[in-house]
């Protein structure tokens, strides 16, 4: 494999952990006001992110930024093309972030209604920016010869960025429900259960469709079967649900999300991106790349540094592993371990 | 305005912006990081409330840097998508390694010191704090070394079939000497922020305290007492390294950037020895050198450039000639110039916004190291000041370093125009990589957006300077103690900061009502 193909699928890569782990804070974030009726269980929801959300979201950082190491060319395409919309996602991540710390740093429950607000609509903003940002880079932005968007300030929200919007932020909230089932006890857990019983088939329509048009545009025999494997996972992962396997059904939803990005990015490459125009105009992985010494110089570095790194964030993720409960009477920072030197 | 000045306006106030944040989580996690090791090494009570109420008010502001920091990664795309197809050989690559080697170890480890207290053995979740603000402080390498590329570019040849540089040399981009510069002065310049956040807040419930008769002997007041003195320390050992790493930086920008300089002392014609401009009047504003006149100490720039006081320096006018010799008199006249295109180039930067950002930096980190001796010589051997203007005066001058952090940047900046990647002069000629900033600009985006996304932008973020500010102020007048007045969590050496909180406080309420230690939520 050459070096630029290395760094399509790293970037590949990045973005579907974004996916994966920056979808359940999504999805949980926005089941508070579903999931969340009283202020415990919403303050329960929000412990189980707490201490998650911002590595998490350190993914896209690290996705944008491989995008822009790798392949300024596609970077520097892409953004202009849907220059307000991502200021959009800015805004979003920005609400967002401030509000998990702030909600907390003073407390009435007019404080804790707004900001709980803050966070809920963010986190739909960015999770659909993101995916709408995603769905257009796949399937069609419309830009000239020069990689210069055609058309004004919002023809890059087309149909197919709507797609991918809609396909994230739907996967996202089943994923948050799953993930609450998961990690947490008592009728947050019920009702999460119930949610993903109910959503997770519909759920997943979105992203198979969006999988689906770009695997029957660009598709190869491989991407074909990982688009199947999408679709039985999803069936899996209802299966699992119904029968109140919460292990099978996180790794089994996980797993729709895997596939379906591998269906994605596989079928597209080596385009990163469509032109909507023209296919002669598609942007390249060859037209966008840096130069082979700098791949080199970056693949030394993530070689290194991307095991560390996934690493200690799993090792945080093994810390916070207890499922959490939401008993007022019980402060969590003091009773659930205390091994205190 | 065009669509250039519009998209510079909002990379100027986001950036600066950002970089109100930015210092403060640097300089603060510094002086975190020993606060919490002090506690884990001694057990001694204060130390803990130290660290759990300076803490607060750290992840307060962190994680509005985080926040404004996503808007720094995309708007380079966004509005600057020529200058990123011109430099994303190198610029691209520091970002990348910035988040990947920086940001996950800041924020993975945060999450788990903010959510770790009595879960994790002490020692390790000591660590996790090191591990975090190690994090921020190789950010602040990385994204000097990319602003110190642009400044200075190093590692690179041009590439023949693109125009652009082709990175050859990462070892080089890393070790650039003008980003050694520029990080060591910009970590000494953010302690100086935390310093005088300390000591202004410090003082202020030292003398709180003494007006209200609270005994001098009970731990909160050796909380603050301590905040004072390490505050009052930190503030003049890290003007004196501003000082000197500083100076190394200006005589590194004589050789680099010299008309940044020249414009920054508005010395118009070369002169041997060059005097040093103190204050300057005339028509700064009108950019043309020869207007301006100023009060001078003689000789003393021709010190500050080369280390003598006899050297020549260059003066504003010639060097305007000698740039337009080099790179020519009028910009190419060609589209992707915009309006600039044909249009004569004024390779002097804004005289007013050098001259006067330079001096405003100085003078504030002067005023920021007075109020440090101030605090230490005020609470000399136990003593508690009462004098209002003392006390007010160290408060109001929080806001000093912000101001000299924030001219220091803006001035470095501004300084480099009409450029945003300045040419090497260490390289001949024909070898250089430059990029002039009327180029950079996003081709495609019109002014009505870039104006939106400024206008939405400033809006939130004045909103949310508004929130951060009242937050603060609000968590400082409560002070350590919990609502009850009771002592705090901690009082035994070994004990879990939580476990032993004062009955009828915390465990009769949600563990984080009202309780100004807790973190996690």
């Amino acid at each position: 494999m050459d070096l630029q193909t290395v760094w399509f699928v790293a970037v590949a890569v990045l973005w579907t952990g974004f996916l994966l782990l920056e979808g359940f804070d999504f999805g949980v974030a926005a089941l508070l006001p579903v999931i969340g009726r009283k202020p415990a269980d919403r303050h329960l929801m929000l412990r189980s992110i707490g201490p998650l959300w911002d590595g998490n979201e350190v993914w896209l950082i690290t996705a944008v930024g491989a995008v822009f190491a790798a392949f300024p060319g596609w970077y520097a395409t892409w953004l202009p093309a849907l220059y307000l919309p991502f200021v959009l996602v800015l805004f979003g991540l920005i609400i967002r972030a401030v509000a998990f710390e702030w909600r907390h740093s003073h407390h009435t429950a007019q404080w804790d209604s707004t900001w709980t607000n803050v966070i809920v609509t963010g986190s739909l903003i960015a999770a659909l920016g993101v995916g709408a940002a995603l769905g257009g880079t796949t399937l069609g932005l419309p830009i000239d010869g020069d990689g210069v968007r055609v058309g004004g300030a919002f023809a890059g929200v087309t149909w197919s960025a709507l797609l991918g919007g809609v396909a994230v932020l739907a996967y996202s909230i089943v994923h948050g429900a799953v993930f609450l089932a998961l990690k947490t006890e008592g009728p947050v857990r019920l009702a999460a259960r119930a949610f993903a019983r109910r959503w997770s088939l519909v759920a997943a329509v979105p992203l198979l469709a969006w999988a689906g048009l770009v695997q029957l545009r660009e598709g190869t025999a491989v991407t074909a079967v990982l688009w199947l494997v999408a679709a039985l996972a999803v069936l899996v992962a209802w299966a699992s649900i119904r029968l109140d396997r919460e292990g099978p059904a996180f790794t089994a939803w996980a797993v729709v999300m895997l596939a379906s990005a591998a269906t994605i990015f596989g079928a597209v490459y080596p385009v990163v991106v469509v032109s909507s125009i023209d296919p002669a105009f598609d942007v390249t992985i060859a037209e966008a790349s840096v130069s082979d010494y700098t791949l080199t110089v970056m693949t030394w570095a993530a070689g290194f540094g991307l095991p560390v790194v996934l690493g200690y964030q799993a090792w945080t993720y093994w810390v916070f592993r207890k499922r959490l409960t939401a008993d007022p009477e019980t402060p969590q920072t003091a009773t659930e371990e205390q091994v205190h030197a | 305005m065009d669509v250039l000045d519009v998209a510079r306006w909002q990379f100027g106030i986001t950036t600066v912006y950002h970089f109100m944040m930015v210092p403060l989580t640097i300089g603060l996690g510094i002086l975190l990081v020993v606060m919490h090791t002090m506690w884990v090494r001694t057990g001694k009570p204060e130390w803990l409330r130290m660290t759990r109420f300076w803490g607060r008010i750290y992840l307060i502001n962190f994680v509005l840097g985080v926040a404004t920091g996503l808007v720094q990664e995309f708007q380079f795309g966004l509005a600057w998508s020529e200058y990123s197809r011109f430099v994303g050989d190198v610029f691209g690559s520091l970002l990348a390694l910035e988040a990947l080697l920086a940001f996950f170890l800041e924020s993975t480890f945060l999450g788990l010191w903010i959510f770790g207290w009595g879960r994790i053995p002490k020692k390790v979740h000591l660590a996790a704090l090191w591990a975090a603000v190690i994090g921020s402080i190789v950010s602040a390498y990385f994204i000097i070394a990319a602003n110190s590329w642009m400044q200075h570019p190093v590692g690179v040849v041009t590439d023949d079939a693109t125009g652009r540089p082709e990175q050859v040399d990462f070892l080089a981009v890393l070790t650039n000497n003008t980003a050694l510069a520029a990080f060591s002065h910009a970590i000494v310049g953010a302690l100086m922020v935390a310093a005088a956040l300390l000591v202004g807040i410090g003082l202020w419930h030292l003398r709180k305290r003494r007006l209200a008769g609270l005994s001098p002997e009970d731990v909160d007041h050796e909380v603050w007492r301590r905040s004072v003195r390490i505050g009052g320390w930190a503030s003049l050992i890290a003007f004196v390294l501003v000082a000197v790493t500083g100076d190394y930086q200006a005589k590194l920008m004589y050789q680099q950037q010299p008309l940044k300089m020249s414009s920054a002392e508005a010395l118009c014609e070369s002169e041997a020895p060059a005097p040093f401009s103190v204050f300057a009047f005339g028509k700064l504003g009108s950019n043309e050198c020869d207007d301006v006149h100023s009060w001078t100490v003689p000789a003393l720039l021709s010190f500050l450039a080369h280390g003598d006081f006899s050297s020549e320096v260059p003066g504003v006018n010639e060097l305007q000639e000698e740039y337009a010799a080099a790179y020519g008199a009028t910009y190419p006249d060609d589209p992707s110039f915009g309006d600039k295109a044909g249009e004569p180039i004024d390779y002097a930067p804004l005289l007013a916004v050098t001259y006067w950002n330079f001096r405003l930096m100085i003078g504030m980190g002067m005023v920021s190291a007075g109020v440090g001796a101030y605090a230490l010589w005020a609470t000399r051997r136990g003593r508690v000041p009462t004098s209002r203007i003392g006390v007010y005066g160290s408060l109001l001058a929080v806001g000093a370093p912000f101001v000299a952090n924030a001219s220091g940047w803006i001035f470095t900046e501004m300084g480099r125009q009409p450029f945003v990647v300045y040419p090497n002069p260490d390289v001949p000629r024909e070898d250089q990589v430059y990029f002039f900033t009327a180029q950079a600009v996003s081709p495609g985006i019109s002014a009505a957006e870039v104006w939106t996304s400024l206008i939405a932008l400033t809006v939130v973020y004045g909103a949310l300077a508004v929130v951060e500010l009242w937050l603060i102020v609000n968590f400082v007048r409560r002070g350590v103690t919990t609502s009850d007045g009771s002592p705090t969590p901690g009082h035994t050496p070994d004990g879990d900061p939580d476990a032993d909180v004062t009955p009828g406080s915390a465990s009769t309420r949600r563990p984080d009502d009202d309780d100004v230690l807790s973190f996690a939520y």
